[in-house]
């Protein structure tokens, strides 16, 4: 079967001012690949400063590779840092979803806003797009017009995922989006989360430091150490017989 | 639309629902938002309510005083002055330049600063920092001096002052706009807009601007203060309007030998400018408590 989402030899460097003229290069991450089937969940783990994110907003396209390439269904979309606009394929959802939510702006407003600029859609099939996408999320259609100052986080990360999901995406870059949830809300989520992936066959990448919810969900594993793949592996594998010694230490912790 | 309503609030409070609602509760505020909008309805329509022309001469009635006094006469209710003319007729045409046309000189101000602030912030390196410093020359001169200046090269005349307030305002207004756009330009929720496809013109126009709006407005009455002050002042120095037009400084100038012999022609003027300026003052003020709180929700 091919892989929705495929990643190889991805790399990125920073340029860090060291002194007044002089500029050090660093390399946050380093020749990662990886791939991933139709309705499977990749976890990204790995220490602080690893590099998650930065893997999180390559794949997103928030930010762009210096060399490697990305494939969606056997498409490259991304190739040395040169993305194809696709953005609508492959959405993020952010860990701070407060924040990440126009203040200004009703839900139904953002969720417009997606629609018009990715689809041809008129007016009536976007507010019935938006109505379903509110209800799959578990919100009520009414709440389209809220701002986003009145919803709870947990409604929050439902709007997130409402965002996410109105462009019927392949593949979710979950970034620590569940992180700032409780544990409560975090487990509706999550089986929000399985549902939709039952559902639509999604396939989630998932960038976090909750083992526990990596080995519920996930499928395979990806451990990061400054921006080198450590261990990749089916999930059990990984977590049965960690071969190398940063594994170790984050599991056993 | 459900059939029915779950949730007990009835309308959805929109950001600037909220923000007038904060503003309502400050009432000095409010008060000056009346005064403020009183004035502009006066600048927009003073010639058509002023019971007498503005050069309109009484020669039976010179230095009439306002009509509460023994000597008033009812049909000049604020006085008249040593030409005859109504001195209520000629304060409220003078609204319309010195109100009116601080007004317009702010407006202009906000209009080109939110234009080179939006391209400073939107841009980087070289040219942000081009657009961004453009007019920071004129910061090293205060504003009345630039004017003077202006003015002695181009000969007095009220255009020419509010050309001079302009460009006086300019550098702040450009620097306070930049600086919110970047701010906001760095926020989350830019780059999630930024993932759903939007353009820079989607994101200046629908991320952005819903966001600085008020900020703006906060700006705008800060400029407009300065205009007031500053278009009275040159008028006073009869540098601006000069004496038959009815800018406030002008009449007061214009009226000052007669400060003893009938002191009503100097001190309304007088009186006006300062609501003028107060009322601008205390609803800017308002508008920055307002979002000051509302910063800290």
């Amino acid at each position: 079967m091919q892989p929705v989402l495929k990643v190889q030899a991805l790399s990125k460097t920073f340029n860090i001012r060291a002194g007044l003229f002089s500029r050090k290069k660093f390399a946050v991450l380093k020749n990662i690949s990886f791939c991933i089937g139709k309705g499977e969940t990749i976890a990204v783990i790995g220490e602080t400063g690893a590099g998650k994110s930065t893997l999180a907003k390559l794949l997103s396209g928030a930010d762009s590779a210096d060399c490697g390439q990305i494939l969606l269904e056997g498409n490259i979309i991304e190739d040395n840092g040169i993305r194809d606009n696709q953005c609508r394929y492959i959405r993020m959802i952010f860990q701070d979803s407060a924040a990440s939510l126009n203040p200004g702006l009703t839900i139904g407003d953002t969720l417009d806003d997606c629609l018009q600029y990715n689809t041809d859609f008129d007016k009536a099939e976007r507010t019935e797009k938006i109505s379903a996408t509110l209800s799959k999320v578990g919100l009520l259609v009414d709440h389209q017009h809220y701002y986003p100052h009145m919803f709870s986080v947990g409604q929050l990360q439902r709007v997130a995922l409402a965002r996410a999901l109105i462009l019927d995406p392949k593949v979710v870059v979950l970034d620590e989006a569940l992180s700032s949830l409780d544990p409560s809300v975090r487990a509706q989520i999550v089986n929000l989360l399985l549902k939709l992936q039952q559902e639509t066959g999604l396939t989630y990448v998932m960038i976090t430091h909750h083992l526990s919810l990596v080995r519920h969900i996930s499928d395979q594993v990806l451990v990061l150490d400054k921006g080198e793949v450590v261990e990749y592996g089916a999930t059990e594998v990984v977590f049965q017989t960690p071969q190398s010694k940063i594994t170790q230490r984050l599991l056993s912790c | 639309m459900a059939k029915f309503n779950i949730f007990s609030e009835e309308s959805n409070k929109s950001p600037l629902a909220r923000f007038w609602r904060k503003f309502k509760n400050n009432h000095p505020a409010l008060v000056g938002l009346w005064i403020f909008v009183a004035f502009a309805l006066l600048a927009a329509s003073a010639p058509l309510l002023a019971p007498y022309g503005v050069n309109q001469q009484h020669s039976d009635a010179l230095l009439i005083p306002p009509s509460w006094r023994e000597m008033g006469d009812v049909r000049f209710i604020l006085g008249t002055d040593d030409l005859g003319r109504d001195v209520l007729s000629r304060l409220m045409n003078g609204a319309t330049y010195t109100f009116g046309l601080s007004v317009v000189a702010a407006l202009i101000t906000t209009i080109i600063g939110v234009l080179v602030g939006t391209f400073a912030g939107i841009s980087r390196g070289i040219r942000s920092s081009f657009l961004n410093h453009l007019l920071d020359i004129t910061l090293s001169i205060p504003s009345l001096l630039l004017a003077i200046i202006i003015i002695a090269i181009l000969g007095p005349g009220l255009m020419n002052t509010v050309w001079a307030i302009i460009l006086a305002l300019l550098p702040q207004f450009i620097h306070s706009i930049r600086n919110l756009i970047v701010d906001e330009l760095n926020k989350d929720y830019i780059t999630a807009f930024r993932l759903d496809g939007a353009s820079n013109w989607h994101i200046i126009s629908r991320g952005i601007f819903p966001n600085i709006y008020e900020h703006i407005v906060v700006i705008f009455t800060m400029a407009l203060s300065t205009a007031i002050l500053d278009i009275s002042a040159l008028g006073f120095l009869k540098l601006g309007a000069q004496p038959p037009t009815t800018e406030w400084g002008a009449i007061l100038a214009e009226n000052l030998g007669l400060i003893y012999l009938a002191p009503w022609t100097v001190a309304l003027p007088g009186v006006l400018l300062f609501l003028a300026v107060l009322s601008t003052n205390l609803v800017g003020d308002g508008l920055r408590q307002v979002l000051k709180a509302r910063k800290a929700d």
